[in-house]
């Protein structure tokens, strides 16, 4: 037998196993969406995000956690594609991409607030991105009533959004962001403006949602509590200027309940993330 | 899937949830909401009526209600053909400034530079009371009842533009986020989003352009002094006052002011219409 060359890992070069696996094992890798070294300049001047470089890979829940300021949104926001980045790039390795570089209906965006058409029922609001698409409202009735069932509100369709709660409302909006089965769901503060109960059981729907689906979900967030319930990756930003302070993977048990909440191991997870936070905040006033 | 059922069911009970019934009215405070204006009114044509009669007033000074009601009857083949034709110049005027208030808008607001260029025409044109340049459109224009049509439809014009122009730019800035990520085209975000959108503003518009191109098509006959078979309103107006008919002059004035109710509850009708599903402004408060 002879040595290997080259040591690529801890995998030899000359291993065939390796050679044949590699194009299955690569495809299976590759990543949803890239950043390679992102900033993003305002018209005023302000650097809002500096240097930022994030892989998703498929089926992750990553909070983007950090003070207000330190561009989580702005990074967000460049990824749906809503403003382009100063300088830097945004790749989609595992999507189909239009003229304007943006993998269309692979992404659904939720926002801080629920953003629905008040002049629209609910099912109108769920049906607009398919409309947008050309989808006939005859050939979209199944998959909007679906995703409707899916946030129990089948019953509301006929429903105009002012009849709705606050934490209704935000279910037509996840609703109406997974009606075309995203790759990826961005989510924006989503929940930060209702109150804490409402919120706890919408992290719980989301949550299950996601081990439903496993679809890849960017979640922005300023509570560090909510970002250990949920993520299994959390990358903390710092402000002035916006950038990637650190990334940490927090390990999670396949089922979150309200004993979880309470659990030895979820606070020892918000004790990491909170110190990683503090010193983000530290790092930037200093 | 059970679970976020029922999560989203026991989540109604604490977050204030559902459909909300309308809070109940009595039948009497319903009645009297009705009775209590139109009995004002009626007050107020029996005290008319008694000064008149009890103080022996002549009809060429003061004509009681009465007399005003018998020359609507005894006059309506003057009156109205007259109420013919300032309603037809009227409800000309407001359609083409419909039209042409909610079109320029649209083209307005997709250029800054073209609103910034047309800014100072809408001003000037807003600004000048019509009845000024009344004397000029009456020059320039084919015929009578064109630069009446003509009069009426730049005071109406300005509230359905500037309207249309604020709803069409008040469109909420995450819905417009929201279409340009699913890709949509130029099209579908005006007529999904932006006309939607500004209904509201255009309502508040139509309500306002509705009173004003009456009152403009009256000034403006004013202004021309136009007589004979074609003539609207304005002149049988003046006429009645010329011949001291004052009881004729009372009916017209009475013609006016039903038309000018009518097209405003037309307008409001228009309105709760359109918004009353979704709007606030057609929502009754819940407290």
């Amino acid at each position: 037998m002879f040595a290997p060359l080259f040591v690529i890992g801890n995998r030899p070069l000359t291993d065939l196993s390796y050679t044949t696996r590699a194009p299955e094992a690569a495809s299976e890798q590759r990543p949803v969406v890239t950043m390679r070294d992102v900033s993003k300049v305002f018209s005023n001047g302000t650097l809002a995000l500096k240097g930022m470089s994030l892989d998703v890979q498929s089926g992750e829940f990553i909070s983007l956690l950090g003070p207000s300021g330190c561009g989580k949104s702005t990074a967000l926001r460049i990824i749906a594609g809503l403003g382009a980045p100063s300088s830097g790039q945004v790749a989609w390795p595992s999507s189909k991409i239009n003229s304007k570089g943006l993998p269309e209906g692979d992404v659904g965006f939720v926002f801080q607030e629920p953003t629905l058409m008040p002049w629209s029922t609910v099912f109108g609001n769920v049906y607009l991105p398919l409309k947008l698409r050309g989808v006939s409202k005859a050939d979209a009735r199944d998959a909007v009533m679906q995703q409707l069932a899916n946030v129990g509100l089948a019953d509301f369709a006929k429903a105009y959004p002012r009849e709705l709660s606050g934490g209704m409302k935000m279910r037509v909006s996840i609703a109406r962001a997974l009606v075309t089965q995203p790759k990826l769901l961005l989510m924006d503060e989503p929940f930060a403006a209702l109150d804490e109960i409402t919120r706890q059981k919408l992290n719980d729907d989301v949550l299950e949602l996601w081990t439903r689906t496993r679809v890849t979900v960017i979640f922005v967030t300023h509570s560090v509590f909510e970002s250990a319930y949920l993520s299994n990756r959390i990358v903390v930003m710092r402000a002035r200027p916006g950038q990637v302070y650190t990334d940490l993977p927090i390990a999670q048990p396949e089922t979150r309940d309200a004993d979880y909440r309470v659990s030895e191991f979820y606070r020892a997870n918000c004790q990491t993330v909170s110190d990683a936070l503090q010193r983000a905040i530290q790092s930037a006033e200093s | 899937m059970a679970d976020i059922t029922r999560a989203a069911s026991s989540e109604q009970g604490t977050d204030s949830a559902a459909i909300i019934a309308p809070p109940r009215v009595s039948n009497n405070e319903k009645l009297l909401r009705f009775i209590v204006p139109i009995g004002a009114l009626l007050v107020f044509v029996l005290l008319w009526q008694a000064f008149v009669s009890l103080r022996g007033i002549p009809t060429y000074i003061l004509p009681g209600p009465v007399d005003a009601i018998v020359a609507l009857f005894k006059d309506s083949g003057t009156l109205w053909p007259a109420l013919w034709v300032t309603l037809r110049i009227t409800f000309m005027a407001l359609g083409v400034a419909l039209l042409g208030g909610v079109v320029l808008a649209i083209i307005i607001v997709q250029s800054k530079w073209l609103e910034l260029a047309l800014f100072p025409f809408t001003v000037i044109l807003q600004v000048t009371p019509i009845i000024a340049i009344a004397p000029l459109i009456l020059i320039y224009a084919p015929d009578t009842q064109t630069a009446l049509m003509i009069c009426a439809f730049l005071v109406a014009f300005f509230p359905i533009l500037s309207n249309m122009v604020q709803g069409l730019k008040s469109v909420d800035h995450n819905l417009l986020n929201l279409f340009e990520l699913y890709g949509a085209k130029g099209w579908q975000t005006l007529f999904f989003l932006k006309i939607p959108a500004s209904m509201p503003y255009f309502m508040a518009g139509l309500r306002i352009a509705g009173g004003l191109s009456l009152i403009a098509a009256v000034v403006a006959e004013f202004a021309a002094g136009s007589a004979g078979q074609g003539s609207g309103l304005a002149f049988r107006l003046l006429e009645s006052q010329y011949r001291l008919n004052l009881p004729r002059m009372f009916a017209a004035l009475i013609m006016l002011c039903g038309t000018g109710i009518a097209i405003y509850a037309l307008t409001s009708f228009v309105a709760w219409l359109t918004l009353h599903r979704w709007h606030e402004s057609a929502i009754r408060r819940e407290n």
